[in-house]
């Protein structure tokens, strides 16, 4: 079954679909995407903000809950963290990760 | 979860269908699935973008009247002179070439609802699937008697949009005499830009301050109070620009007389050498053209937040800041606007149900000096039951300007233009 399943994503990626597009769900894409318009297209900062491209998704998770919580000082960080769920910070952390 | 040979074949041919034949759902045509674009400022390009990223079987055309972007945001810079129009002007050439997205320069005359299509100024009829309407506003000239004559003349603009008007207005700034009066006018909320006016009024004067240091500004405020970031900008005026700026609240224009330079309100007849009157606003003209200007006042346009498809024109979707929303009309949270609706549209035009609590965010920063800036930052997440954004706990605005929000303008300044057109 397992194997079906995954020959079945490859038939869909020939297809034309993307498999971060298929395996990402409509939510997180766009909770994701929308950090670019201040952390730069595709991840990758033109400026003062970091990048997100490739970062560690366990490094992620706990410098959002850390922004969160208070813990780490920030200069807007904290205002956008108290707005998201923890599984979300995961879903994003996973969609960083996978970002080349 | 039971998966069999059977469900898989049948899995398979349903994509077959959607990948490589025209999607069943919504499809007009023959072809690929169609979709226009009306504007390509931070909401048009951002949704043009990223259908094409996220779906590159749909076919994206955008109808865009000017050669290149220029950017509201960051234009109040060039009027205190610390940054130029050629900073906050770009190409769209990447955006075109690297995401294969269709242009046309050009302007909507009018849009059939019914036969899905869109007729412009240059004679082009154009069908779609889904058309994205994201204007901007429309500046209301006829909201303050004499403006128009005034604004026609030149002699008075709002520079509201960036672009021609902001290097006037900078021109009029560079040309007025030490000691003069630079008057302008803020526009009763919603309009464009909600902390705008109040960061135009720091940064000419840090450009008084600097070389015209009699100079005076009367502020002569619509609202009854500083309608966005108050404390941010109160700081700045009184640590900064003590007895420069003359600030009036509850005090909007009601009428221009360009021959003597004066604003008359309801209370007083304020002279100047330099007027800056920003009216009242609406959704963009070719909302109406949809019929999709439906809100009680019939000014700005009521959508479905899932989808951003207007509640009044079936298939049409309309972001940014002509939509009627407890949102700031920022060029950022257009991107956001941008972003949830190019989603949805991906999926309505695959046969799938769009993300129903979508969550969206605003950064906005503005310079209070040519050094220091503050911000205002928000989550806002989808209520699907009261059908509103609830604006989520942590948001909230800076009480005084400092150089690490300064370094950040500008970062997301550089970002956001990446983001947008590349």
């Amino acid at each position: 079954m397992k194997n079906l399943f995954i020959t079945g994503l490859v038939g869909v990626g020939l297809l034309g679909t993307s498999l971060a597009a298929l395996a990402t769900d409509a939510h997180t894409r766009v909770i994701a995407t929308t950090c670019l318009s201040c952390h730069g297209p595709d991840g990758k900062s033109k400026s003062a903000m970091p990048s997100l491209a490739g970062i560690d998704k366990a490094y992620f998770v706990a410098q959002m809950k850390a922004f969160k919580s208070g813990q780490r000082p920030a200069s807007v960080m904290h205002r956008h963290a108290q707005g998201y769920t923890d599984q979300e910070f995961e879903k994003m952390g996973e969609y960083f990760a996978a970002m080349k | 979860m039971h998966f069999n040979r059977r469900d898989f074949l049948t899995a398979g041919a349903a994509v077959t269908a959607a990948g490589i034949l025209p999607s069943c759902a919504g499809t007009a045509g023959s072809g690929a699935p169609h979709v226009i674009v009306v504007g390509a400022g931070y909401g048009g390009a951002t949704c043009a973008k990223y259908i094409r990223k996220w779906d590159p079987k749909i076919k994206v055309t955008v109808i865009e009247p000017n050669d290149k972007f220029v950017s509201c945001p960051i234009s109040n810079w060039v009027l205190g002179g610390m940054k130029t129009m050629a900073d906050i002007t770009h190409s769209y050439d990447t955006l075109r070439s690297k995401y294969g997205i269709d242009w046309v320069k050009d302007t909507v005359i009018g849009i059939d609802v019914d036969k899905r299509q869109v007729r412009t100024a240059g004679g082009q009829t154009l069908n779609y699937d889904r058309l994205v309407l994201a204007p901007g506003v429309e500046i209301r000239m006829d909201t303050v008697e004499g403006y128009k004559e005034a604004h026609a003349a030149q002699k008075v603009v709002h520079a509201w949009k960036a672009g021609p008007e902001t290097a006037l207005l900078r021109r009029q700034l560079e040309a007025m005499p030490d000691g003069g009066v630079f008057v302008m006018s803020v526009p009763t909320a919603p309009y464009r830009c909600p902390p705008g006016p109040y960061e135009r009024a720091c940064l000419v004067a840090s450009y008084f301050k600097k070389h015209k240091p009699r100079s005076k500004i009367i502020l002569l405020d619509g609202n009854q109070d500083v309608a966005s970031k108050p404390a941010l900008f109160k700081w700045a005026w009184k640590t900064y620009y003590d007895g420069m700026i003359d600030y009036r609240p509850n005090n909007g224009p009601k009428r221009v007389d360009m021959k003597t330079m004066t604003v008359h309100t309801e209370f007083d007849d304020v002279k100047g050498d330099v007027l800056n009157v920003v009216p009242a606003q609406r959704a963009g003209e070719v909302t109406a053209l949809a019929g999709a200007r439906n809100d009680s006042n019939k000014v700005w346009c009521v959508v479905d937040f899932v989808t951003f498809e207007s509640t009044a024109a079936k298939n049409v979707h309309i972001i940014g800041d002509s939509v009627l929303s407890n949102h700031p009309k920022s060029g950022h949270m257009a991107t956001n606007h941008a972003k949830v609706c190019a989603s949805a549209i991906v999926e309505l035009l695959n046969g799938r149900q769009p993300d129903p609590v979508p969550v969206v965010a605003n950064t906005c920063y503005s310079a209070v000096s040519d050094s220091t800036a503050g911000h205002v930052a928000t989550v806002f997440r989808y209520n699907p039951e009261k059908k509103q954004w609830d604006a989520q706990p942590g948001g909230g605005a800076s009480a005084q300007g400092d150089e690490i929000n300064f370094i950040f303008n500008w970062a997301w300044a550089e970002n956001v233009w990446a983001e947008v057109l590349t």
